[in-house]
């Protein structure tokens, strides 16, 4: 259903002649992509503060050139367990429309990749069934060569996850003794 | 950097005369006789007029040149200010601002009607049909209104007087769009001139600046008009100008006006002009030029002085969010300056680290005059609220006097916006529901002039601002029996008096019997509360019966800094603000050990809840072995924070945590400290609630 309602809004932003800039990077063996129009830059592993009582998802921030901004991890979004860093690890900024308000965003993955040109015609829609990943957080699959590159729905991920703010008053009680 | 619409410009400039025009109204209700005052709007009116002709506003220059036309006969003394005219033009002055704001609406009859009114109060307040026909005329501008004041000034008619004037002009005038022409013209009309222009000033050829003005003139004016038309002539450029007007004695026809003629002056350019007309001049006139000029010399200049003491508040429109860039670039500064400030302390480099301390001193100093940069008093503020109340004893028919005390307190410019909308709503509060009818209050032996005190004080990192009434005040059981009947509360619940008088910041709460247009919605102290959050204030209500409530705002002074104390628990760094923070002190061990199960502290004779920081936020590490507590307070209520060690004092610059993280309500933000890590900072008034309720769980279970 999302996926229908994603190609309705014509996203990810095809341009008219059905091509598309896109950022490759890799999560837990998968290829993802996004469009290269939303990165901002592409860094090495940041210090990261954890803030207690967040999401898991978006559980740390870090110090983005004096912004503080918050670590997104797809893995734990995804329902995955979060991974080892490797040196190969990188945070990739990217600016999200959040409720209305731009927002700068770090993504945690792999590694990065490329940055590639996809075609619209490549594209085609998450199949219901046989997904690993939940098929409403996804985009679309775009085919390239013998592989398939996961282009994430980044808006359904940062509202799926949303939690009333009410039920978070929980959160500062101290623990009953 | 954008380019600036030059249309914004000039609603910016519309907006401020606008303020000021209307400021000039209500001072001068008070005081309808206040010649500075009549002259201050009728400035505003004719500044707003030439302004808006030149942006292409041409109905809102229409309109306005009939307002600027009833205050010019005011200020010339052909009609009295009255107390009509003062409303009139404030109501007109509200249309001036719809046709800035929309000058293509649809205002049908809106604009005649108030010029019917406005014509209504000068015909009422001159008692003559003339100011009927100025007032219908668009035509007449101010220079021939004053023709028509000649009947007014008839003992002067006979009286022909000769006067010097000797005017210059900065030489930016030309830059500034003023054209001395036009000054020459205005002065011709008022009666027989003889212009000289002084050449001396004008610099050889190649020093020339093509927009400069270097001329001054030297003008024998034979009028039957008194001096103050003269000194109109000049009235839009007085401040910056130099002007001498000397009265040179009655005209006398047989004497030689002028022994030198134009043409001679314009042929010896290079000779000073007041050398030249010296010697011409009549012996008698010779001789008594110098006390007369002294005089009047004087009296010119300390009026100049008065004006130019007016203009010293210059000031520079700078877009909001230009100054915050500024503000991030100096935050991020900070954070370098202090990275540098740790390279240096480690390092043997002596040179090194007198550069570490220069740069820390001028950081320190610039953030300073950073902060003051985004100050204004609250009195700008304020100043709204008259016109409000203005509006109020019209809409309400009490009679209300509003007090203002503290307008010079000042407040980050932002938090100022934001506190407008609530003090709104709080006014018309205290207007409607608080203050009584004047029968109702001369029942109850009250002066019939309801009182509403608005002031604003500082105390420590916070201002508070108070509305005040001498109302009726609240009626506790009122609202108890509301909140009851609507379910908002248990009956029969136990409650504090506080407890209950924030009921009435609920959504939707209103004890108010009929609705009226100004308030009983329960809507407004519902936005009064979100605002007040949002700015991270809070609002203590008190109230007695029968004498009044107080509603005051406790709001920090500003929303970009914040002095804090830098804590650790487990591996994570936080910030807790300083102004808060009440003591702190070690949690011993043996208290430790007997607080468990309780989690209370005796602190000098009174009990403070305390709360395990690394319990809450699940550090998951040891506890260090000494630990320590940080009581903070909001008001009244205290808890105490045990953290995992004291690190100390931090001045930090506030970053908003991004919507994801809205949904934690322990953090009011995030800070980046000087080793480029992040700390977030507490929020006390949530972890305060926290700790007030596990009190009320004791007590329960006790």
């Amino acid at each position: 259903m999302m996926s229908n309602l994603a190609s309705e809004h014509s996203n990810p932003p095809w341009r008219e002649d059905g091509e598309l800039e896109a950022l490759t990077f890799d999560i837990a063996g998968e290829t993802f992509a996004l469009e290269a129009a939303i990165v901002r830059e592409i860094l090495d592993l940041l210090p990261e503060t954890a803030v207690p009582g967040a999401r898991a998802f978006v559980g740390s921030v870090v110090n983005f050139r004096g912004k503080v901004i918050p670590l997104a991890d797809i893995r734990l979004a995804f329902g995955m367990p979060s991974a080892e860093v490797t040196i190969d690890s990188r945070i990739v900024v990217v600016e999200v429309d959040i409720e209305g308000t731009p927002t700068l965003v770090g993504l945690r993955t792999d590694k990065v990749t490329e940055v590639l040109t996809l075609k619209k015609s490549d594209s085609e829609p998450p199949p219901r069934v046989g997904m690993r990943w939940p098929t409403e957080l996804i985009e679309c699959l775009i085919k390239r060569g013998s592989s398939v590159i996961i282009f994430p729905d980044l808006k359904a991920i940062f509202a799926a996850n949303s939690r009333k703010p009410a039920a978070e008053a929980e959160v500062i009680r101290h623990p009953k003794s | 950097m954008s380019t600036i619409d030059p249309l914004d410009i000039f609603r910016a400039e519309a907006a401020e005369l606008l303020e000021q025009i209307e400021q000039g109204l209500l001072d001068l209700e008070h005081r309808l006789d206040d010649r500075a005052l009549i002259d201050s709007v009728f400035r505003g009116l004719h500044t707003l007029k030439g302004s808006g002709a030149m942006f292409g506003f041409d109905a809102l220059a229409a309109f306005t040149h009939h307002c600027e036309t009833a205050f010019d006969r005011v200020r010339k003394g052909l009609a009295p200010a009255t107390t009509d005219l003062v409303m009139a033009v404030l109501a007109a002055r509200d249309h001036m601002r719809a046709l800035v704001e929309d000058p293509a609406g649809d205002y049908g009859a809106t604009g005649a009607a108030l010029l019917k009114q406005l014509q209504d109060a000068v015909d009422g307040g001159s008692g003559r049909t003339e100011p009927t026909a100025a007032i219908d005329q668009p035509e007449t501008i101010p220079a021939a209104g004053a023709v028509a004041s000649t009947a007014g000034d008839a003992a002067d008619k006979s009286q022909m007087r000769r006067w010097r004037i000797r005017f210059s002009l900065p030489p930016d005038t030309l830059f500034n769009g003023t054209n001395p022409l036009a000054l020459l013209d205005e002065m011709r009309d008022l009666g027989d001139a003889e212009i000289q222009v002084d050449t001396s000033n004008v610099p050889p050829l190649d020093a020339i600046k093509p927009t400069d003005l270097y001329l001054s003139w030297v003008v024998m004016l034979t009028t039957d008009r008194p001096r103050a038309d003269i000194e109109d002539v000049f009235i839009f450029v007085m401040d910056e100008m130099s002007l001498n007007i000397e009265e040179l004695g009655p005209f006398d026809p047989a004497e030689p006006i002028l022994a030198w003629t134009p043409a001679e002056a314009v042929a010896t350019p290079a000779v000073a002009a007041g050398r030249m007309a010296e010697p011409a001049l009549p012996p008698a006139t010779h001789a008594a030029e110098k006390p007369v000029h002294a005089a009047t010399g004087t009296s010119q200049r300390s009026e100049v002085a008065d004006s130019m003491a007016r203009r010293k508040a210059e000031s520079v429109r700078v877009p909001a969010e230009r100054l915050d860039e500024l503000m991030d670039r100096v935050g991020e500064l900070v954070i370098a300056q202090s990275r540098l400030t740790q390279i240096a302390a480690s390092s043997l480099d002596a040179q090194l680290r007198t550069v570490s301390e220069e740069m820390e001193r001028l950081c320190s100093e610039l953030r300073t005059t950073m902060m003051v940069l985004r100050m204004v008093p609250v009195g700008t503020l304020f100043e709204r609220f008259r016109r409000l109340v203005h509006d109020l004893q019209r809409d309400t028919g009490k009679t209300i006097e509003l007090v203002t005390a503290g307008e010079t307190t000042e407040m980050d410019k932002t938090v100022i916006e934001r506190l407008a909308d609530p003090l709104v709503h709080l006014v018309r509060n205290a207007a409607d529901h608080g203050l009584e009818s004047p029968e109702g209050r001369h029942a109850a032996g009250k002066s019939e002039i309801g009182r509403v005190t608005l002031s604003a004080r500082q105390v420590g990192g916070e201002v508070i601002v108070t509305i005040a009434d001498d109302g009726r005040g609240i009626d506790r059981d009122k609202i108890r029996a509301k909140a009851e009947s609507s379910g908002l509360i248990p009956v029969g619940a136990v409650m504090s008096d506080q407890e209950v008088l924030q009921l009435i910041l609920q959504p939707g709460f209103s004890t108010a019997a009929t609705v009226t247009n100004l308030s009983g919605r329960g809507v407004g102290m519902d936005v009064v509360k979100k605002t007040i959050d949002s700015l991270r204030g809070t609002i203590d209500i008190s109230t007695r019966l029968g004498e009044g409530t107080t509603i005051a705002l406790r709001i920090p002074l500003t929303l970009a800094i914040i002095d804090g104390l830098l804590v650790r628990v487990g591996k994570g760094r936080y910030v807790i603000p300083l102004p808060a923070v009440e003591e702190c002190l070690e949690l011993s061990l043996e208290e430790d050990l007997r607080s468990r199960g309780r989690s209370f502290l005796s602190l000098r004779g009174s009990l403070v809840p305390f709360i395990r920081l690394r319990e809450i936020f699940s550090t998951g590490s040891k506890p260090d072995p000494y630990q320590k507590i940080v009581v903070v307070s909001t008001g009244e209520d205290r808890v105490g924070l045990v953290v995992d060690q004291i690190i100390g004092d931090h001045q930090t610059v506030i970053k908003s945590m991004s919507k994801l993280h809205d949904d934690v309500s322990t953090f009011s933000g995030a800070t980046i400290l000087g080793d480029g890590g992040v700390a977030l900072i507490l929020d006390v008034a949530n972890l305060v609630a926290a700790g007030r309720e596990q009190e009320a769980q004791l007590r329960a279970t006790a």
